[in-house]
């Protein structure tokens, strides 16, 4: 009765498929219920946006990382969040000349290891779910930020490129009802 | 190829946030609907990653064979433990009982939600559903919680 078992080589490698391949369902299930390609891409973003208002708390806890001092220790703390989540460092590249956007170059993306996407579906943005990760993350360490794909392999580029721009600082705000 | 790996707060984030999306945009008096799409993201989920699971395993010599992989190796991926116990009544029945149920464990430990737990178990009966048809084994899988994080599944192999 004693089989190979899979669990001995690598535990969390299956996560990662498994992470995908509901990925991919969910997109596929969304994509039946959703006339536009355009309103797909929208309820990803919503999606990411809300993990990403989570996931910052779980990141937070379990680094000892602070306050970041600019954008620049801002980019480096994403590049750490998709190591520590995904198992992937995309290259910090591109930065804007004010030094307020920067491109995320992601090799190997995870979300879209068994995915081919089918010509009719030219607008769907299928990553989507990254750009709102990131964007509700960072509104919760009061940074509003604007994210996009420039670039997706998907796609025929040669590169998947995501694309962050600083957009303001929040500030604290008072709880409706309480001035 | 690098081999990647997506940590698993990352998955627990994704199924609550696919069930609540699932349910959000489904229309109030069609929460039958909203389980069913639920059910078949589990499905398609589940039929792929047995096939990448079971690649370097030999044929199962039955069916009871099949639900012990179920138990142990199936579970231990998706849920980083196995299934706590394993009953049939050798008639095509079959009840997984897990006394930890990973989404339920951050859900609740007493009844004070029970009346939203099953939404989240939805996914993971198609998934069993799923791995099962793709092991030839297809079945009907429904799920029961009364106490939680106790949960258990039933398995009814559908026999032609």
């Amino acid at each position: 009765m004693s089989r190979q078992g899979i669990r001995g080589t690598d535990p969390k490698k299956i996560s990662s498929e498994l992470f995908t391949l509901t990925y991919g369902a969910l997109v596929a299930q969304i994509l039946k219920d959703y006339e536009s390609d355009e309103e797909v891409n929208k309820q990803l973003d919503r999606m990411g946006y809300n993990i990403g208002l989570r996931l910052i708390e779980d990141y937070l806890a379990r680094t000892t990382v602070g306050k970041c001092y600019d954008f620049r220790d801002t980019a480096d703390k994403i590049q750490m969040a998709f190591k520590m989540y995904l198992g992937i460092t995309p290259a910090i590249t591109n930065w804007g000349p004010a030094g307020d956007e920067f491109s995320l170059i992601i090799d190997n993306n995870p979300l879209t290891e068994f995915v081919e996407l089918p010509e009719k579906h030219g607008n769907l943005k299928y990553s989507n779910i990254l750009v709102g990760v990131i964007r509700g993350a960072l509104e919760m360490v009061q940074m509003e930020v604007a994210a996009w794909f420039v670039q997706d392999t998907l796609k025929g580029d040669n590169v998947t490129e995501l694309r962050i721009k600083f957009v303001r600082r929040l500030e604290d705000a008072i709880p409706a009802g309480e001035d | 190829m690098t081999i990647t790996m997506a940590d698993d707060v990352v998955f627990d984030l994704l199924h609550l946030e696919i069930t609540s999306t699932i349910f959000r945009t489904t229309e109030k008096d069609e929460k039958e609907t909203a389980v069913t799409k639920l059910e078949n993201i589990g499905f398609c989920t589940g039929y792929r990653l047995v096939e990448r699971l079971t690649k370097d395993w030999p044929r199962f010599k039955d069916e009871l064979d099949t639900m012990k992989f179920m138990c142990k190796e199936f579970w231990s991926s998706v849920y980083k433990k196995q299934v706590d116990n394993l009953r049939t009544n050798h008639q095509g029945v079959y009840v997984l009982q897990d006394n930890r149920f990973r989404f339920l464990t951050q859900l609740s430990n007493s009844k004070q939600y029970l009346d939203v737990i099953p939404k989240y178990l939805a996914y993971t009966c198609g998934l069993i559903r799923g791995a099962l048809a793709n092991l030839g084994i297809m079945s009907v899988v429904t799920a029961d919680v009364t106490n939680p994080p106790i949960c258990k599944f039933q398995i009814q192999v559908q026999r032609l």
